[in-house]
């Protein structure tokens, strides 16, 4: 782990104002939530959309895909990555650091809002389900948006294809994708967790929690080999 | 040698950028002189392991410096474009590249390194305040920081002011002359001649030219050149003009004057004041009509 490059990454990230643009979605989750229990439905009604539909469907993947593409995109885009890809480190240092950075935030920014929004629909042990699976969720995403960021100069884009078409829309027609889909092993650790009648699975837990280890490993050995590769490009004089 | 290029080519789909280059760069100061888009910046890429050969082997200090961290624990580089960490200051900034190189004692090497250019009294401000000079500075401080035996940078002299260009010419002077290998890159001629006594000259990604700055100077100078000449009389000095051997041909136009093409450019200009006071012709212009840089540098790569 390199605690510099994690440090100037945390500040880079904390000091983008399109960070702090995406705090009111959590905040949306919550307020619905609150304004739902408040008005006496019953969970089985508000808890599905709310929950699956806007946290686990947009809230966690659009902050892991906003983080994630940028720890590093970011400094790509600029041209400050230079500074730090000069310097006799192994590759995989500072892939972690920037990962590292990643999860946690996401993960912290995602889960405080999901327990909040668990206890309110079920239970406290619900609750923590949901921030168990959101972490695991956050780890996969943003492992997977890292290397996006290396592998295309679109990563945002390319990320939305993957989680509003490949999960939102191919997710609940063709069974089949929900293999390949980060948001069912979300769902499914989450349930067994903190099982409730809320939450309905597509994957079983081996296949959730094997599938997003290699999903996490998987993007961060192609994220190291790529940044090992990179190449200055389009300014060649 | 500390940087070596073996018939190093880089192409970019059918674009050639870079055209079989070898070269070999030991200790002082070098400059890489060439027009804009001559491959200047692919070549520096790839020295300093940003861009992989399509062909050749580019070395340093012995090491390969494609997919090969380790070589920057003796190489800075100093790149053209200047973005940085702008949210730190430039102590923090400096002291980062110290930390990241892992330095038994990164701080003192970054007072060193702050202090080297000059920038001990604007250190604690955030680098987004600083001028274009000062960055330039911050970021030569930190590619110093590890006190490198290969220094590569791209373009230093860009926006810099002329107090400012003096001060990093001596800086290069000085670690040339501590027997460090420094390239650096320029597509002005005078900001070589000022710093460097050794050139490599690229135009259209060839190795045009390369060696002691002077020889490749009398090289300039000794080209064919082309003048246009305004007078009192180009009829008759045109005539007088053909029997020069130093002349190879002349035309007439009686709107432009003379266009005269010299075998030699000393030697013309030394013989063309005395003809025509000899003819008493009075010599109203002259100009010579090729002088871009572009210009000379083609006609270093025919005789190369």
């Amino acid at each position: 782990m390199n605690w510099t490059v994690l440090r100037v990454t945390a500040r880079a990230l904390f000091g983008r104002r399109r960070f702090f643009l995406l705090l009111p979605l959590p905040a949306l989750m919550v307020g619905l939530a609150a304004l739902a229990d408040g008005l006496g439905a019953s969970p089985v009604d508000w808890a599905p959309p709310v929950i699956l539909g806007l946290g686990l469907g947009v809230v966690l993947p659009v902050l892991a895909l906003v983080i994630g593409a940028g720890v590093l995109g970011a400094e790509i885009d600029d041209g400050t990555i230079v500074h730090i890809l000069a310097k006799p480190l192994p590759r995989r240092e500072i892939i972690l650091a920037k990962l590292v950075v990643a999860v946690v935030v996401t993960a912290v920014a995602v889960g405080i809002p999901m327990y909040v929004t668990g206890v309110m629909a079920d239970s406290p042990r619900f609750g923590l389900g949901l921030v168990v699976g959101s972490t695991l969720g956050a780890a996969a995403y943003s492992a997977l948006f890292l290397a996006l960021s290396l592998l295309t100069r679109r990563p945002v884009l390319v990320g939305l294809v993957y989680v509003l078409i490949w999960e939102g829309l191919l997710g609940n027609v063709l069974s089949g994708t929900q293999v390949l889909s980060i948001r069912q092993y979300v769902i499914t650790v989450a349930d067994r967790v903190g099982p409730s009648d809320l939450l309905a699975t597509s994957v079983s837990v081996p296949v959730a929690l094997g599938m997003a280890f290699v999903f996490t490993v998987g993007a961060t050995v192609l994220a190291v080999d790529r940044l090992r590769s990179f190449s200055i490009v389009g300014e060649t004089s | 040698m500390s940087v070596e290029l073996r018939a190093v080519s880089r192409w970019y789909g059918n674009v050639v950028a870079v055209n079989d280059i070898t070269m070999s760069l030991a200790g002082g100061v070098t400059g890489l002189l060439g027009p804009n888009g001559a491959g200047k910046t692919t070549v520096l890429h790839m020295i300093a392991g940003f861009l992989a050969p399509s062909k050749g082997e580019v070395l340093v200090q012995g090491q390969p410096s494609w997919r090969n961290p380790s070589v920057y624990s003796g190489l800075g580089l100093v790149s053209e474009r200047e973005a940085v960490h702008g949210f730190l200051t430039g102590w923090e900034f400096v002291l980062a590249s110290a930390k990241l190189h892992r330095l038994r004692d990164p701080d003192a090497a970054a007072r060193r390194a702050v202090e080297l250019v000059e920038m001990a009294p604007a250190q604690a401000r955030r680098i987004d305040t600083y001028s274009k000079g000062m960055r330039q500075r911050i970021r030569v401080a930190a590619s110093l920081v590890h006190d490198p035996s290969v220094l590569l940078l791209d373009e230093p002299f860009n926006g810099m002011d002329p107090r400012q260009r003096l001060q990093m010419m001596d800086l290069l002077h000085a670690m040339g002359d501590e027997g460090r290998t420094v390239l650096f890159s320029s597509h002005i001629l005078e900001e070589v001649e000022q710093v460097s006594g050794t050139v490599q000259v690229i135009v259209a990604g060839r190795l045009a030219a390369s060696g002691d700055y002077r020889t490749i100077r009398r090289l300039m100078t000794n080209r064919p050149h082309v003048f246009t000449v305004r007078s009192s009389d180009d009829r008759r000095l045109g005539a007088v003009l053909m029997a020069e051997p130093s002349v190879n041909g002349v035309d007439l136009d009686p709107a432009l004057g003379l266009t005269v093409r010299a075998g030699d450019y000393g030697t013309f200009t030394r013989t063309l004041p005395k003809l025509a006071r000899a003819q008493r012709i009075r010599v109203e212009r002259v100009l010579p009509a090729d002088e871009s840089l572009e210009s000379v540098f083609t006609y270093l790569v025919g005789s190369s």
